[in-house]
């Protein structure tokens, strides 16, 4: 495959100006691969400041309620800033100040990609700008307050559908304006190469450590793999290092919304075709001239229009499966894990959540799934509240 | 003589754009024709897109207004089926790669040889990704637009080499939008193109007043409007034809 393609996925499809610093970074993050110093750094940060690694849980009250296949959660949602997304950030902040870069910018749904990028901003003396809709920083409040707390400057984006898919188009823009001094950290696998395989580098920790974690725990590899999927870092995250692997099922939990027979959809896998957007070439929810469909969901992190090019092509050969999952759903799985277990999940990993617990009851007891709790609750909970009719006080 | 070769034989080009459906395409017909007749060497059509990326806030708007009031690809085809007759003024398409690839290459260039569309602006596809249409442009004989960035720097060469028609050289960082000040980086730009290749090249992205017209002009072979343009549609809007007009006269006396 030529570099920066997953099948006839991906590409570069950005504006001429970009393209210096697309293939600068590419230059850079190669470089950083070799660069013992820079693993060096990066490891201590996962370890001592994220929090790595993650733990990988066994949910043994789920499994004995559910009556089926046994159920491990890998505990992203305990990484410091509370998700997976510091993984990613850590990586590219590193790589954004070993560039010489003296400012990131970035993009956020729910908050928690920006939450993240304005940690590791902070942490490594970086400027920082977060690009949010409008819409995400009504639903999000709490995190808008945090990432100002952080020392970032939120920009709420009034364009479009005021959610994800326009806080993308917005820092492109502003990437355009100020590339020489600024790095875009984008928050998932998607945008233009080298996005896509650097944001999979950077979370396929994920994935390692289950795998480690599972061989010492029960001896063998899991039989499922279960992830929430918007762009697909998580998912990504935990299922790369299994690609090979080809007894280990991997299935991607999609945001069907209000179902995938409305408009009211994320299900991008379900019902959107190829497309090209925000720099790749990749399935999109889109109307047949080739607009961009309005998307929804409860989660903020799962309402985008579009999916990672690797998730794309995973699909094309057939090696990972993708479902979607309501709203109702998540919502009672969030409510579920939350009684059953005492975690609070965030509404995008009760996506997964919520088709483990279709899924388990139909497996064998000698049977392993592995959920990315890719983060937690906290944030959601407010969003829930209102879901459920019930009136509180933030 | 192509369609562009006569943009560029007139002195230097002035190339209006609008965004086709804004405020509709009936108005988008007529504005085609004024402008013709006010001396547009060449109209750069925008094809609506949900999310132009490249665009700053004053076309983004227009491409709002476009696909509310029910553009389509399929719609302005027609409308420039009803306008040929009329006028051989050139046109260029100016879209985002989705409505492109959705709409099928082979297709979309078809009917824009059926129709006198003469070349493609399509900025989200840049020198590597040329591949993707540029095989259906040359089958139909429409050429795919290069641009040239200030960020280009090494690559201009490349892209020059092998650029047709004209060379989109965008005159500084950012999107599209009125600019007060722009730097003279892109006449060090074309600079560099003229020694390597004589093809035509025209400057756009900030320009708005004759005087920067008639600056950018010195160097280059043309020089692309759009904001300015698309604020006065956004003004008068079903009443801005004859505004669009007399500014496009003013723009293009500016530069003769």
């Amino acid at each position: 495959m030529p570099t920066g393609r997953f099948g006839v996925h991906g590409g570069q499809y950005v504006p001429e100006t970009l393209m210096k610093a697309l293939i600068e970074l590419e230059q850079a993050y190669i470089r950083s691969q070799n660069d013992p110093r820079f693993q060096a750094e990066l490891d201590y940060l996962l370890k001592n400041y994220a929090g790595r690694p993650s733990l990988l849980y066994y949910a043994e009250k789920m499994t004995s309620e559910l009556g089926g296949a046994k159920i491990y959660l890998k505990r992203e949602d305990l990484n410091h800033t509370g998700s997976h997304k510091i993984n990613n950030v850590l990586g590219q902040a590193l790589l954004a100040k070993y560039m010489g870069k003296k400012r990131v910018i970035a993009e956020t749904g729910a908050g928690q990609h920006g939450v993240a990028t304005a940690t590791a901003a902070a942490l490594l003396g970086l400027e920082c700008d977060i690009y949010m809709g409008r819409e995400d920083t009504e639903r999000q409040a709490l995190n808008v307050y945090r990432m100002e707390l952080l020392g970032a400057r939120v920009h709420p984006v009034d364009s479009g559908t005021k959610t994800l898919k326009d806080a993308v188009n917005e820092t492109l823009r502003e990437w355009t304006r100020c590339i020489d001094t600024t790095h875009y950290v984008i928050g998932s696998v998607m945008g233009p190469h080298p996005f896509p395989t650097i944001v999979r580098d950077f979370q396929s920790i994920i994935g390692r450590e289950v795998k480690k974690q599972i061989t010492e725990l029960e001896g063998r590899l899991p039989d499922v793999l279960l992830a929430c999927i918007g762009g697909g870092s998580n998912a990504i995250g935990l299922f790369y290092d299994f690609i090979k692997d080809r007894s280990v099922r991997l299935i991607g939990c999609e945001a069907a919304g209000k179902g995938v027979d409305t408009f009211e959809t994320a299900a991008t896998m379900t019902v959107g075709k190829l497309g090209i957007f925000h720099g790749m070439k990749s399935y999109f929810c889109q109307d047949e001239y080739g607009q961009i469909a309005p998307v929804y969901s409860i989660s903020a992190g799962l309402d985008y229009p579009g999916v990672g090019p690797e998730h794309a092509y995973l699909k094309d050969i057939g090696r990972a499966e993708y479902v979607a999952v309501t709203d109702d759903e998540a919502v009672n799985a969030f409510e579920y894990l939350s009684k059953v277990e005492g975690i609070i999940p965030a509404v995008e990993s009760a996506h997964a959540v919520a088709y483990a617990m279709k899924l388990a009851p139909r497996m064998d007891n000698d049977k392993i799934i592995v959920i990315n709790l890719s983060g937690r609750g906290d944030k959601d909970v407010a969003a829930i509240a209102r879901y459920r009719g019930v009136r509180i006080h933030d | 003589m192509t369609d562009l070769e006569r943009t560029f034989k007139n002195g230097k080009a002035f190339i209006p754009f609008i965004t086709a459906g804004d405020p509709s395409l009936e108005i988008t017909e007529r504005l085609i024709i004024e402008m013709a007749e006010a001396g547009a060497d060449l109209i750069e059509l925008g094809i609506p897109f949900s999310d132009p990326v490249a665009e700053g806030s004053v076309i983004q708007q227009a491409n709002i207004r476009a696909l509310s009031s029910g553009t389509t690809t399929d719609k302005i085809f027609e409308m420039l089926r009803r306008v040929r007759p009329a006028c051989d003024v050139p046109i260029a398409f100016m879209t985002y790669a989705n409505p492109v690839f959705s709409y099928g290459p082979e297709k979309f260039m078809k009917n824009c040889s059926e129709t006198g569309v003469c070349a493609v602006i399509v900025p989200d596809v840049p020198y590597e990704e040329r591949d993707e249409f540029l095989p259906y442009c040359r089958k139909y004989g429409v050429e795919l637009i290069h641009m040239i960035s200030p960020t280009s720097n090494e690559r201009i060469r490349m892209i020059a080499r092998d650029a047709g028609g004209f060379l989109y050289c965008v005159s500084s960082l950012g999107v599209t939008g009125i600019r007060e000040r722009i730097g003279d980086d892109v006449i060090e730009m074309i600079k560099l193109v003229k020694e390597i290749s004589d093809i035509p090249c025209a400057v756009g992205f900030g320009i708005s007043d004759p005087e920067q017209a008639k600056h950018f002009c010195k160097v280059s072979d043309g020089v692309i409007v759009g904001s300015a343009i698309v604020k006065i549609v956004e003004q008068y809007r079903e009443n801005c034809v004859p505004y669009v007009k007399e500014y496009v006269m003013k723009m293009k006396q500016a530069i003769l």
